[in-house]
């Protein structure tokens, strides 16, 4: 018997966080004199009250979709990737070979062979730690967070060497060939007289991202792969008395993690930047995993989470832009954010099991 | 009402775990110097109002007194100033320090350890030759069999001036000869006036020991009754609800072709430990099997080993094939598909997932199954959720609810969850361990009975428990082990529990001067493994 109906555990715990952590935002605008309720105002109208700031809002999301799946699916096995950033830097890498050195016809193969790429780098990448784990008993979480710094280093050093472009004093590859760019959402809902999305970076990525939790959500529960992923993640020793190899199942999800990570790069890097820079995921590495805590690893969980930190992305953004709130405040904020869905999660879920559970008792 | 106050006096004591009653109201008065017996399944809030009683949970009602007096105790250390001592059912010793360190933990004189360690020594050396709880105080507990383990627990009690002795399972780890020796320890402790509480789930220890016995059910305590008063078909009536047969019953063995045949069988596990060492016997179509054996000897591995996720050495045959020990078909899987079915030892943490529902864990080992996929690519969830519907109706599980969590149920229907998935897949041998461990008497009844018409069936059976009445009871023959080896084969009509003791020890001949003393002082003095990974 659960304690709580399921729509709470997805639903109102969630935002019973959100809410703390909007309240206790609040205080921390207060406290430095601004005016909360404008700041909100300010984020939402700047997030959502135009299709340019949903096409950033979406463009941020697709990011976070991509690695928050990479974080949610390790979860089911029970481990714990935080290589994200690192996978999706390397995933970058494999867009940028695919755009530069393949000559593609159309833009839709490109995407497909650009994919291939980044999925296949950021795979890779993931699949070191994966084989140190599996084989060695080395820890995960160490392994993929160090592999982030070698990713960073390793970026480095062909951004200024093999990669760059020659004579130019800029650590990036040269603009990808037209053929090889995205139609953004901006070309994709152009009726003629009104344009929406003028001038947002989202692009047909987010469709791709959208497809990836559907699919990720059927590997998870309706695949024997799945089965089997789930299986061991919650016991080892009763994946192993069932004949399911705990080599397999680690290589083989930390190889869908990575590629998941890796894949974040034909929307960042093929999708806006159509060219590979230093730094480029910005991050959305670890934000992942804030997404995959608050979705509950759950692929739909995932979208909505993503959407919500791709608002507060956006409206952070503006926040920065037409107030003296000072950007490191957004960071506080989005920290909050985190700290409430993800951290703090019992804190909200004990007092709300005891209250439904004396709500049950005062019925019988 | 007598003139002395009860030691232990509880009264309306009632706790809750969110929806779970685990204790409702329940009084119960312990008089000084008796041994007062508590039986219930599992499940049934004994060890919930245990740890009430020594500090571990706070009662939602109810008051405590002892010796008359109204108690507050609020965590262990209260309870340890209150004058009570518990003894846990897995024991909570520092595995690296010797006994004598063990025994001073938390109970130090001063930041100095050596007076301490001093004091102890000497008080030792008078409870030793008071209760006959010799120990070696010198002796690394890691390095010392479970029975001295135990004996290290008890001393810690009485060091801290317990005259309340909780025992929660005592002798769920120990052979038939280290349980008397317990017991001996226990009377002796009675004599100089101590109270005891003993919490277990075996009949025959209640009725051998205690004055008087509280039996509970489902968290209420249904009856007190005065032990000499009772039977053990009574107490079990009110254990369950029910009458209830305490023997099984079977028809002799008809013995076919050879099943199983294992030839000097070696395991060393990660740690480098040697587990099984050179183990032979045979399993035939229509038998049972029986291992008997303290835990920890070995025959976890030996399961492991057969079930597919151990590697050993040596050979093994399975209906006149080879079984592969190492390779790449050693895994649980390629023995399904020889044939072979596994009931584990340790149903919560390989038998089952417990978060998942019980239809998931209907598929779960053999979810390759052709008849659990829809496609190449997607299982058939609705064909898994239609076989568990079908699977718990045979079975009588309760409650028949495909969607509640493997965790939702109790022990006993978890075990018939997994008993259907193993059996009714038609194998040829049968693995089961601990069959009925954390099952309520009722549903071990209908498992053993299971068992049996499996083996009427013609389906070979490896048995291994730790209860020696039920290997008696169910084996057509039973084999020993101790420390990794084969002690021996007999023929449960030919045989007694002495015996079995006797081999479960390591011993093969009664030795001179009284078979308990002597394996009492081989288990003391040469320690051995025995009871390590128990």
């Amino acid at each position: 018997m659960d304690v709580m109906p399921k729509w709470a555990d997805v639903i109102l715990i969630p935002l019973i966080s959100i809410l703390l952590a909007a309240v206790l935002s609040a205080l921390v605008i207060l406290a430095i004199g601004e005016n909360p309720w404008a700041a909100l105002k300010l984020m939402v109208e700047g997030a959502l009250g135009s299709t340019y700031g949903w096409g950033y809002t979406l463009y941020y999301a697709t990011n976070f979709i991509f690695t928050g799946l990479a974080v949610s699916i390790a979860f089911h096995a029970r481990l714990f990737n935080i290589g994200g950033e690192g996978q999706a830097v390397l995933g970058g890498l494999g867009v940028a070979l695919a755009c530069l050195y393949i000559p593609w016809p159309h833009w839709t193969v490109a995407l497909l062979g650009a994919s291939l790429m980044a999925a296949a780098f950021g795979a890779a990448w993931a699949a070191i730690p994966a084989f140190l784990q599996a084989k060695r008993g080395s820890h995960i979480v160490i392994t993929t967070i160090m592999f982030n710094f070698i990713a960073a280093a390793l970026l480095n050093y062909l951004l200024i060497g093999a990669l760059k472009v020659p004579g130019s004093m800029e650590p990036a590859t040269a603009t990808f060939p037209p053929a090889t760019h995205l139609p953004s959402f901006q070309d994709m809902f152009n009726f003629g007289e009104t344009t929406f999305f003028r001038g947002a970076p989202a692009n047909v990525t987010f469709f791709v991202a959208v497809g990836a939790c559907i699919a990720l959500w059927a590997l998870i529960w309706r695949t024997r792969l799945g089965y089997e992923l789930r299986s061991f993640g919650h016991s080892e020793s009763a994946a192993k008395y069932a004949g399911i190899s705990p080599t397999k199942i680690i290589m083989v999800t930390m190889l869908i993690s990575g590629g998941l990570a890796g894949m974040m790069a034909i929307n960042n890097v093929q999708g806006e930047a159509e060219r590979l820079v230093l730094n480029a995921v910005e991050g959305a590495g670890f934000i992942g995993i804030a997404v995959a805590l608050m979705g509950r690893s759950h692929p739909f969980g995932v979208l909505l989470a993503a959407l919500l930190f791709g608002f507060l992305y956006q409206g952070g953004a503006e926040l920065a832009l037409w107030t003296s709130i000072p950007r490191e405040l957004i960071i506080v904020i989005q920290a909050l954010v985190i700290l409430f869905t993800g951290a703090l999660d019992n804190m909200v879920r004990m007092p709300l099991e005891r209250l439904f559970l004396t709500m049950r008792r005062a019925k019988q | 009402m007598t003139a002395t106050a009860p030691a232990i006096e509880l009264k309306g004591i009632s706790k809750a775990f969110g929806p779970v009653q685990a204790n409702k109201d329940i009084s119960i008065r312990v008089m000084p110097g008796t041994i007062h017996g508590i039986i219930g399944e599992n499940g049934a809030g004994k060890s919930t109002l245990m740890s009430i009683l020594y500090g571990f949970y706070k009662a939602d009602k109810g008051e405590i007194f002892i010796a008359g007096k109204k108690t507050n105790i609020t965590d262990s250390q209260a309870a340890i100033a209150a004058g009570i001592g518990m003894v846990f059912q897995h024991f909570k010793l520092v595995e690296n320090f010797t006994v004598l360190e063990n025994i001073i933990l938390g109970a130090e004189d001063s930041g100095l350890l050596r007076p301490s360690l001093a004091r102890a020594r000497r008080e030792l050396k008078a409870l030793a030759e008071e209760y006959e709880l010799n120990v070696d105080p010198d002796a690394v507990i890691e390095d010392v069999g479970v029975g001295m383990q135990q004996r290290v627990e008890i001393l810690k009690a009485l060091y801290r001036q317990a005259d309340i002795l909780i025992l929660d399972e005592p002798t769920g780890v120990l052979t038939p000869a280290e349980a008397d020796h317990l017991f001996r320890i226990l009377e002796n402790l009675r004599r100089e006036g101590k109270t005891i509480i003993l919490i277990t789930h075996k009949l025959r220890e209640i009725m051998d020991i205690t004055d008087t016995v509280s039996v509970m059910r489902r968290g209420e305590m249904t009856a007190t009754v005065k032990t000499s008063e009772t039977s053990p078909a009574e107490l079990a009536e009110l254990m369950v609800g029910r009458k209830v047969l305490l023997r099984v019953d079977k028809t002799p063995p008809v013995i076919g072709r050879k099943i199983l045949e294992v030839r000097d069988l070696n395991v060393t596990d990660a740690k480098g430990v040697h587990r099984v060492k050179g183990v032979s016997f045979d399993v035939h179509a229509g038998e049972i099997l029986g291992i008997a054996g303290v835990a920890g000897n070995g025959q976890s591995e030996l399961l492991e080993v057969l079930g597919g996720y151990e590697k050993a050495t040596g050979s093994v045959r399975m209906n006149g094939e080879d079984i592969d020990l190492t390779g790449a078909r050693s895994d649980g899987q390629s023995r399904r598909a020889r044939g072979i079915a596994h009931v584990p030892e340790d149903r919560q943490r390989e038998g089952l997932i417990m978060d998942f529902h019980a239809w998931e864990n209907t598929a779960f080992g053999y979810h390759n199954d052709a008849r659990y996929q829809r496609s190449k690519l997607f299982m058939d969830n609705q064909a898994i959720l239609k076989d568990t519907e079908d699977k718990m109706a045979r079975f009588d599980v309760r409650p028949p609810d495909p969607k509640l969590a493997a965790k939702n149920f109790s022990g006993g229907n978890q075990q018939k969850i997994v008993l259907a998935r193993e059996i009714e897949r038609n194998p040829d041998l049968l693995l089961i361990g601990q069959p009925t461990r954390g099952v309520d008497i009722g549903a071990i009844e209908f498992i053993h009975q299971q068992i049996v018409a499996l083996r009427d069936q013609g389906k070979a059976i490896l048995l291994v428990s730790v209860e020696l009445e039920e290997i008696l009871s169910l084996s057509d023959r039973i084999a020993v082990m101790f420390d990794g080896k084969m002690m021996g084969e007999r023929m449960p009509q030919e045989t007694n529990e002495k015996e079995l003791g006797l081999l479960m020890a390591g011993m093969t001949t009664e030795p001179a001067g009284g078979p308990f003393q002597a394996v009492a002082d081989n288990l003391a003095y040469a320690g051995g493994d025995t009871g390590k990974g128990a």
